[in-house]
């Protein structure tokens, strides 16, 4: 394993029994974004979901830029204090709420001071300003992502996790949303852990590329990690 | 329209007192029950939802029997009301509120058990990611999600708190203008010659009542839904 040098982000350790499935990870993070890549199954979701404090891991080490998020000797901040932005594949914005109500939710529990201009910066660069009034029952797969995107990105998070988020849409609307990836990767300047099983995707988004395959970390690298197979190519 | 006369009106208007108050007293008590039966996991659970149905399956007069025996001016638990927060339940339109309270506490309790179950638990993970301590979670996801089964447990209180007769009249009697509500008035106009058409007219009003609270919850429940769904 490598040491944890300056420019680290996330720091993860961490095991966990899940019934049959046995969860044993390290990885170090840098800024920028890096792709947690590898087969449905693999045990990513659940790294996610450790690194948000969803799930607890049962020994491990979780670090965000320097400070100890969990730590199997007693440390456990609980999610709603990490501030780290989670984007679901299935988007899980609140149906009661308006797509207003749903992007301000993470600042009014931050008691984040209203700022009309950072809010119509992720709005425009998400597209999304003609859907605030809306409800997510009457929106699209894909606009629903990019509010969701917005939403994890209003709250200023520390890290965005970003949990196979192209992939509960179809081909067409994965190639409409990836811009929009770029953008914020580019423009957001917050680092991502992203999350995903298609090789296409994290080719355009990802520089440092974590390899899981059944609950173990087989390689740590970059690009040549992935095996792209001729319809990924496409992207 | 149907000609009533004072004491028949007194009676309807308490009957919608009672009911009304017996709601709103259980409302805050069967949010916490439903959603710690759906969500706790705890030791006696089986227990607590046990005692919880208790007035469903008991006869309402044993239920009756049991409040008096409690709640009457020297039981336990009536004595330390009337001492320390002087409210007295014995033979009191409060005890009436009290008792059709209890007999409607199973329905309101089920019914927000099962729309708390229903709630998809990961929006309230969202929540917690997006900065909700436990207590805006619940204040601001799982209490507005489970507001049609809320609703639906208010209007299953209501009615049966509008009907209630055994325990009632177990626990404070059948006294006009204090504790005579239209159930109890009913049966008194049954037991005396020519009470007949006094009856049906109390009767109709029943009627009437429980159909209003049934439209208006159909009506509330609809566009709650609408609402909760997110169209």
């Amino acid at each position: 394993m490598r040491a944890c040098v300056e420019t680290d982000v996330l720091s993860f350790t961490a095991t966990k029994q899940l019934g049959e499935f046995s969860l044993d990870v390290a990885f170090e993070a840098a800024a920028g974004v890096t792709a947690l890549f590898g087969p449905s199954g693999a045990g990513k979701t659940s790294i996610a979901n450790m690194i948000a404090g969803l799930i607890n891991p049962d020994r491990g080490r979780i670090v965000l830029d320097d400070e100890v998020l969990f730590d199997s000797s007693g440390v456990n901040v609980p999610p709603h204090r990490r501030r780290i932005g989670y984007v679901f594949q299935e988007g899980r914005l609140f149906p009661h709420m308006s797509v207003r109500a749903n992007l301000l939710y993470g600042r009014r529990m931050h008691r984040l001071p209203h700022d009309d201009a950072a809010i119509r910066h992720i709005v425009d660069l998400l597209d999304i300003s003609h859907l605030l009034e809306r409800r997510p029952g009457r929106l699209s797969g894909g606009e629903r992502q990019r509010v969701a995107f917005g939403r994890a990105l209003l709250m200023q998070p520390r890290l965005l996790v970003l949990d196979e988020p192209l992939a509960s849409l179809d081909r067409r609307r994965k190639l409409e949303i990836l811009p929009y990836l770029v953008r914020l990767r580019d423009e957001a300047k917050v680092p991502m852990v992203y999350v995903s099983h298609q090789a296409g995707e994290i080719i355009r988004l990802a520089s440092q590329v974590v390899r899981i395959e059944e609950g173990r970390v087989i390689a740590n690298g970059g690009h040549e990690l992935l095996d792209m197979r001729a319809e990924e190519m496409a992207y | 329209m149907l000609d009533l006369t004072p004491d028949e009106w007194t009676a309807i208007l308490l009957s919608l007192r009672i009911a009304v108050v017996a709601t709103l007293a259980a409302l805050p008590f069967g949010i916490a029950v439903g959603y710690l039966l759906a969500r706790g996991n705890f030791w006696g659970k089986t227990l607590v939802d046990g005692i919880v149905h208790l007035p469903l399956v008991m006869p309402p007069v044993v239920t009756g029997y049991l409040l008096l025996l409690a709640f009457g001016r020297r039981g336990p638990l009536g004595a330390f009301f009337a001492d320390y927060l002087g409210i007295v339940f014995a033979f009191r339109w409060t005890g009436a509120a009290l008792a059709s309270g209890i007999m409607g506490f199973p329905l309101m309790v089920r019914a927000i058990r099962l729309s708390v179950e229903a709630i998809d638990q990961r929006l309230e993970g969202a929540a917690a990611t997006l900065g909700a301590n436990r207590a805006w979670v619940f204040a601001t996801i799982t209490l507005p999600l489970a507001l049609p089964g809320i609703i639906a447990g208010m209007v299953l209180s209501f009615a049966k708190a509008l009907g209630e007769f055994g325990a009632t009249i177990t626990f404070v009697s059948n006294i006009p203008g204090e504790t005579q509500t239209i159930s109890a008035a009913i049966y008194t106009l049954t037991q005396v010659p020519a009470g007949d058409a006094a009856a049906m007219r109390l009767a109709v009003v029943a009627i009437a009542l429980s159909l209003m609270a049934l439209i208006a919850s159909e009506w509330l429940a609809r566009a709650v839904n609408a609402r909760v769904r997110g169209d």
